[in-house]
């Protein structure tokens, strides 16, 4: 079993919490996945006074480990200032980190990523950073003491699914030994089981979930594609030919 | 004004009716239609003091589908005829959903979520509404849907209330007994938050704009899969735009990054916007339990319609007409 920051959760699916119709649906969509883990974000003006208590009070009956995140900050700052709040909010040291840095794309700004990771995880996080799937911003990522790497498919909530296989394929045979979590972009199931195919440890699904028309029914798909995918990387899957291969034997039939 | 004490006259069951914002004033006049004694109070100095003044008041029980249950949708297909024949002003004239050039996906997502709609083009939208010519090549349609103005339509409940031989008291501090009351119903909304364990107030933010250089006829619905907004025609050029939806119990002032998204969202819909005058920005809470649905509850005799979300205009008439059987023992 993968250890994140040595916990083992009980599944792969991690589902985040934003844009359900209501808090029930979400319950019921969180139930129905099987999630592992829930993420929340913490709108600043939420937790200020801590007027999101209602809300997150409904999260934590979910009774489901929660991943707070930074969602929306921009800065290196915000980002930090979120990470403290949530920290105290949710009670975790927990964090996903997200600090974006375009905002057409929602892509993550690798250098105030890294940046905030170190300041984060020298104050006791343990950090959960969203980035690119570029190789050299997660070796900083990791020398800034992140056990945990969650490149993205594609960009949040547009549902191209995996927009750059080469560049995951090379970051999971770079660092073979580290928790890799595939966030955002996923549109879905399929784009998930192929995310678990790849040998990524988990996905993160929000957008493609909540805003299907039936949530709950997705969440139990993307639960059903997520083990596919696990059970398929771990059963080896054959290599990829140009040439056919038949698969009924052939001695005695004349080749042309 | 002080609370009055004396019961409207007459034979039927005496009702108070606390909270004058549009579920206590729907509940109210449709008591008295039925012969009740209605007494309404109200905390605040005038009706609506809640969520129910920042209200978009579209009556669209089809575009709400897109993000509601069936039974929204379902519930609400008479609200339409019921503020039609009680209040003046409310307007039968669709709704048009669009979106700007490259989020035009967002219309068929929309379009596979409700119905009662038609997809029309360029020639069609610039029919509908001149001042959109040119501007978009294809819109959903909701001619089945209307609006009304939230504001005017409280005042003309209040005015039908007293009509009908029912009182409304303002000005009257929260938590009255029951005072010789058959009945209590509790419409106070968010004010209602620490009697209702499973409640909660989702944050929105409007904003009032004038525009004498646009002529808006119904409601437009601007798709965006991040900042969709709705702009609601009042009169004299006055626009209703709304409203985020925040999970948060923070009344407190709107914030620049909301006005920011929402001012951009409408300037994009006509580049006129541009000249408006911001009257008003406001903040408000919507009352919510946790499936978003409003409902009718009963302790005794005590009777609680609350938990409108952002469908207070749209499902009020019904729940109104749910307490009501209640109190007539239908």
């Amino acid at each position: 079993m993968t250890l994140f920051y040595g916990t083992a959760l009980t599944s792969r699916l991690m589902l985040g919490t934003a844009q359900y119709p209501s808090p029930e649906i979400l319950s019921d969509a969180v139930r129905r996945a099987g999630a592992g883990v829930v993420t929340v974000s913490l709108r600043r003006e939420a937790a200020g006074s801590r007027a999101g208590e209602a809300f997150w009070n409904l999260i934590r009956e979910l009774d489901v480990p929660v991943l707070p995140n930074t969602a929306g900050c921009h800065t290196v700052r915000e980002a930090v200032t979120t990470a403290q709040m949530a920290r105290e909010v949710f009670g975790t040291d927990w964090i996903k980190l997200e600090v974006i840095g375009e905002s057409d794309t929602l892509q993550p700004d690798m250098f105030a990523l890294v940046e905030a990771a170190r300041i984060l995880v020298e104050d006791g996080f343990r950090v959960f950073p969203y980035m690119t799937e570029d190789l050299v911003g997660a070796e900083r990522l990791l020398r800034a003491g992140c056990e945990v790497l969650m490149p993205w498919g594609a960009p949040i909530g547009s549902g191209k699914g995996l927009n750059n296989l080469f560049g995951l394929r090379a970051l999971r045979a770079h660092f073979p030994d580290v928790p890799m979590v595939v966030d955002a972009g996923i549109g879905v199931p399929s784009h998930a089981a192929q995310a678990m195919e790849l040998g990524y440890d988990a996905v993160l699904i929000n957008t493609a979930v909540a805003k299907a028309g039936n949530p709950a029914e997705m969440a139990r798909a993307f639960a059903l594609a997520v083990e596919a995918g696990r059970m398929a990387y771990v059963a080896d899957p054959m290599e990829e030919r140009d040439m056919a291969v038949p698969s009924t034997p052939v001695i005695g039939q004349a080749v042309l | 004004m002080a609370a009055q004490t004396a019961l409207p006259t007459g034979s039927g069951p005496s009702v108070l009716v606390r909270g004058a914002g549009v579920s206590g004033l729907t509940a109210a006049v449709t008591l008295a239609e039925r012969g009740a004694r209605v007494h309404v109070h109200e905390s605040g100095p005038r009706v609506g003091s809640g969520a129910s003044w920042k209200a978009g008041g579209m009556l669209a029980p089809w575009c709400e589908a897109e993000s509601a249950t069936p039974e929204v949708t379902g519930q609400s297909l008479s609200s339409l005829d019921w503020w039609d024949a009680h209040v003046p002003g409310v307007v039968r004239n669709g709704t048009l959903v669009l979106a700007p050039a490259r989020d035009v996906g967002e219309i068929a997502r929309f379009g596979r979520r409700t119905a009662h709609f038609t997809t029309i083009g360029e020639g069609e939208i610039a029919a509908l509404e001149p001042d959109l010519a040119d501007r978009f090549s294809r819109a959903l349609f909701f001619a089945g849907e209307g609006h009304v103005d939230p504001r005017r339509a409280l005042v003309a409940l209040a005015d039908r209330l007293v009509a009908l031989g029912g009182k409304i008291s303002f000005n009257v501090p929260a938590g009255q007994a029951m005072d010789g009351h058959d009945w209590v119903l509790d419409c106070t909304g968010i004010a209602a938050r620490s009697q209702m364990a499973d409640m909660r107030g989702v944050r929105g933010e409007m904003l009032l704009l004038r525009c004498p250089d646009v002529g808006l006829r119904r409601p437009v619905r601007m798709l965006h899969p991040r900042i969709p907004i709705y702009i609601v025609p009042r009169a004299d050029h006055v626009y209703m735009v709304g409203a985020t939806m925040i999970e948060s119990e923070n009344a407190g002032p709107m914030t620049l990054r909301s006005m920011v998204e929402m001012l951009g969202a409408v300037y994009a819909l006509h580049p006129a916007f541009g000249e408006a005058e911001i009257l008003e920005t406001g903040t408000g809470l919507r009352p919510s339990y946790p499936d978003n649905m409003p409902a009718v509850r009963r302790d005794g005799r005590h009777i609680h319609i609350n938990g409108m979300y952002r469908h207070g205009f749209l499902l009020s008439p019904v729940r109104a007409a749910e307490a009501a059987d209640i109190v007539f023992g239908a």
